[in-house]
């Protein structure tokens, strides 16, 4: 770090080509002019007929908008990929540990590893789920790492999204994309296929159905309705799985068993993958007002007669104040050194960090703890000497509200822009299933913030994604 | 898998929302045509006012336009959002019940519904005058056809197929209905033997909004006739429009989700009288009743068609 030239993922140093983009190269530099464009403006009206779109927030209700498709895929060879997966299953196992000790006995509270204040007075924790038994000891069935490459072997984890993750349908449509525009790339690659990812979930929730059910279980998507932002990935993954899309009044509990309304009358629900967050699942036990739930679910969950995927209270392992104890968790459960790094993380609460911090402002990323999809943050050398005043202000008024970590030098990768290729920044988003096994798929979503020197890559602040390739051996 | 009430529901207007906005976009091409002919002061305004109650769509219009002319009324019926019946408003609400149930319809029947969508809420209505709104009436023909062509060659036939087929007929039997009652005074039969030239107009108008004009022919052999005519839109169980064919496929949809439930249910009964109505009848008898009462009694008996389903199959 402190390195301020980003990590080419395509180049070395001495303009060469990288191994994993050899067969890139050559494809790229036989594309005639102007092809590269064609297949941007094809790949656009590709999306927009399947419907592939999102809604954005604050702007006219109904409007939809695609996210931007990027034609240049993101390359990541065979071993590199096995490093990185080996990474991640640790972490995710690690992670569902502590989710079953902080619901159990807090092992690890006791053991003053992870301070109990953290935990206990955390937002995100929630005590009903205390002594609750759910199904293979798993709580974060669906989880997305986010990862960063600052280096040809570094590899940090920015944050893990333990609750609801999205974006699992644009890895899988961006593939479908990408070899409808460009199959002769992929003739000359071996591509790991992510096509088996929604058949891998419903293997993943069949396998965490309450032991009590019987025969082939029930699987039910709930979404929020047609327009939450995801609608388009809920009715998606619904459909590859071949399960029920539920809004929240097409279910209901009765006797402690959860129910859909179908035209021949209720028919039971073993397994409900719910894209509603916490507060919404239940009014009964969470927020009164919520109209998006469906009312006594939680009990029917508690009674052990519905599995919820993910769990509730599955928040408190990916708050960004508990993310800096993560590498501890790890050590603590598996009795292991964690395999990915953590982003150096300053705490705001310690009086000198503090100062340091406030000191080096403009260089450095400050986070909201609860904040998400890129808002509530600044990075601190694009923004303004208004808002760092800003941002000094909020941590001194409420320190432990926020995380501050160094800027990090995201990787570049090629990217097409105005019919030119130029390096633009990339995270990546790795999608984990956990449930009889952890079952990786190799890849993930890459995510480029289109906007020259940005850093930000969320669709939301103008982010758009690229195909995602792990090369086979 | 079981269906969701919802999805039911949701299948049932979706193709109801299609077939409705291809019924408005016959309307008023006949409305539109009818004023064209129109010799008389005024009479081209009675002629789109008269297609607008048959539409169910003229008080709407009154509360915002004080003149009706083919400019003000071809903007209310094919874009304007407040007209819930608008070309624009049916297509928008059955792309909306379409995503809802995307996972229950196929790829084929949602692109097909999409793009028409996308297309159409891009059409600036300045550019649709003249020939250009006849085209665009044909177009919305076409994209409805191309969604039925997509639905029949790709759905699975299963409850959803028989949710669909009726969302279409119980909307295409209401519309035959209000067609036929827009102009019924000229089906009536009177004095004289032959019609003047002006009812011929009508007829072969009203004939033409039912895509019937020469389907007329093969099946009469013969001039237009007034009663013809009123026994072929209504009686005639070859054609596909008339309110005796769209009572029966609707009853034998419900017959193929008894078979396919194991159960009967109350709207069975409640079909099978609109059947009755229309089956068991000539025209004479229907003259003889009053053409316009019947036409009233058969779409309200076909609304309560919708409100049997609605209780019977858990639409919520």
């Amino acid at each position: 770090m402190g390195d301020t030239t980003p990590f080419d993922e395509m180049y070395n140093p001495d303009g060469s080509v990288r191994e994993p983009y050899r067969a890139l190269a050559g494809w790229l530099s036989e594309q005639p002019d102007k092809a590269l464009g064609l297949m941007q403006a094809d790949a656009e009206a590709i999306f927009r007929r399947l419907g592939i779109t999102f809604a954005v927030y604050g702007s006219d209700e109904g409007t939809e908008k695609v996210i931007p498709f990027d034609v240049i895929p993101r390359i990541i060879a065979a071993q590199e990929w096995r490093k990185l997966s080996k990474g991640i299953e640790q972490r995710v196992k690690a992670l569902n540990a502590f989710l079953y000790d902080v619901y159990h006995r807090q092992e690890i509270l006791r053991a003053g590893r992870v301070p109990e204040k953290l935990i206990l007075n955390n937002a995100a924790f929630c005590p009903q789920m205390m002594g609750l038994e759910p199904a293979k000891g798993v709580y974060a069935h669906i989880i997305g790492v986010d990862l960063v490459r600052v280096g040809a072997d570094g590899y940090y984890v920015l944050e893990d999204n333990l609750r609801t993750p999205s974006g699992v349908s644009y890895m899988l449509e961006d593939r479908e994309a990408m070899m409808i525009l460009a199959p002769d790339l992929f003739q000359r690659s071996k591509v790991a296929p992510v096509e088996n990812y929604p058949e891998n979930l419903r293997r993943t929730l069949e396998s965490v159905a309450p032991v009590n059910s019987r025969g082939t279980p029930v699987i039910a998507v709930l979404t929020p309705g047609i327009y939450n932002s995801a609608y388009f990935e809920h009715s998606f993954l619904a459909d590859q799985m071949g399960a029920q899309l539920c809004e929240g009044h097409d279910l209901f509990v009765d006797g402690g068993k959860v129910y859909m309304r179908t035209t021949t009358g209720p028919e039971r629900v073993d397994v409900v993958y719910r894209r509603i967050d916490d507060d919404y699942l239940d009014p009964l036990t969470f927020r009164p007002d919520s109209m998006l739930g469906v009312p006594g679910i939680f009990d029917a969950y508690r009674a052990g007669n519905v599995t919820l995927v993910n769990a509730p209270g599955t928040g408190i392992a990916d708050d960004k104040a508990v993310y800096t104890y993560v590498p501890e968790i790890i050590e603590f459960y598996l009795g292991e050194k964690s395999l990915l790094q953590n982003v150096p993380t300053y705490n705001c609460t310690d009086q000198d960090e503090r100062e340091w911090v406030l000191e080096n402002i403009a260089d450095l990323v400050v986070k909201e703890v609860h904040g998400s999809g890129g808002y509530g943050m600044m990075v601190g050398p694009t923004a303004t000497e208004e808002m760092h005043e800003e941002f000094k202000r909020k941590i001194l008024a409420r320190p432990d509200n926020y995380i501050v970590q160094p800027t990090l030098a995201l990787s570049t990768c090629p990217t097409h822009i105005n019919g030119d290729v130029a390096p633009r920044h990339v995270d990546l988003r790795p999608y984990v299933l956990v449930g009889d096994e952890v079952r990786i798929t190799p890849g993930g979503l890459t995510r480029v913030a289109l906007k020259q020197g940005s850093l930000v890559v969320n669709s939301s602040q103008g982010g758009g994604t690229k195909d995602t390739w792990v090369l086979e051996d | 898998m079981r269906m969701l009430g919802r999805t039911a529901q949701n299948l049932f207007w979706l193709s109801r929302y299609v077939e409705r906005a291809e019924n408005m976009a016959r309307l008023l091409e006949v409305g539109y045509r009818m004023s064209l002919t129109s010799r008389r002061e005024g009479g081209a305004s009675e002629h789109l006012v008269s297609m607008m109650q048959a539409a169910e769509v003229d008080e709407g219009f009154a509360e915002k336009h004080d003149v009706a002319d083919v400019d003000t009324v071809a903007h209310y019926m094919m874009f304007d959002p407040d007209n819930p019946n608008s070309v624009y408003s049916c297509l928008m609400a059955a792309r909306t019940n379409a995503r809802s149930v995307r996972t229950a319809i196929t790829t084929d029947m949602w692109e097909s519904m999409n793009e028409a969508w996308l297309e159409y809420s891009q059409i600036r209505p300045r550019d649709v005058r003249g020939a250009k709104l006849l085209e665009l009436l044909q177009w919305v023909k076409q994209r409805s056809h191309e969604f039925r062509g997509a639905l029949l060659g790709t759905i699975l036939r299963d409850d959803g197929f028989s949710f669909l087929q009726m969302g279409n007929f119980v909307e295409r039997a209401d519309n035959t209905a209000r067609i036929l009652d827009m102009k019924y005074y000229v089906l009536l039969p009177r004095a004289t033997l032959v019609g003047g030239d002006l009812d011929i107009q009508q007829w072969t108008l009203i004939l033409r909004a039912a895509s019937a004009h020469r389907a007329y022919r093969h099946v009469y052999h013969d001039r237009y006739k007034a009663h013809n005519i009123a026994d072929f839109l209504m009686l005639r169980p070859e054609m596909p429009r008339s309110l005796v064919y769209c009572a029966r496929f609707v009853q034998q949809n419900m017959d193929t989700l008894t078979t396919l439930y194991g159960r009967k249910e109350a709207c069975h009964e409640v079909a099978q009288g609109m059947v009755d109505m229309v089956a068991n009848t000539d025209m004479d008898a229907i003259f003889a009743h009053g053409l316009h009462e019947f036409l009233t009694e058969f779409i309200a008996r076909n609304n309560r068609v919708t409100d049997a389903l609605s209780e019977s199959y858990n639409f919520y």
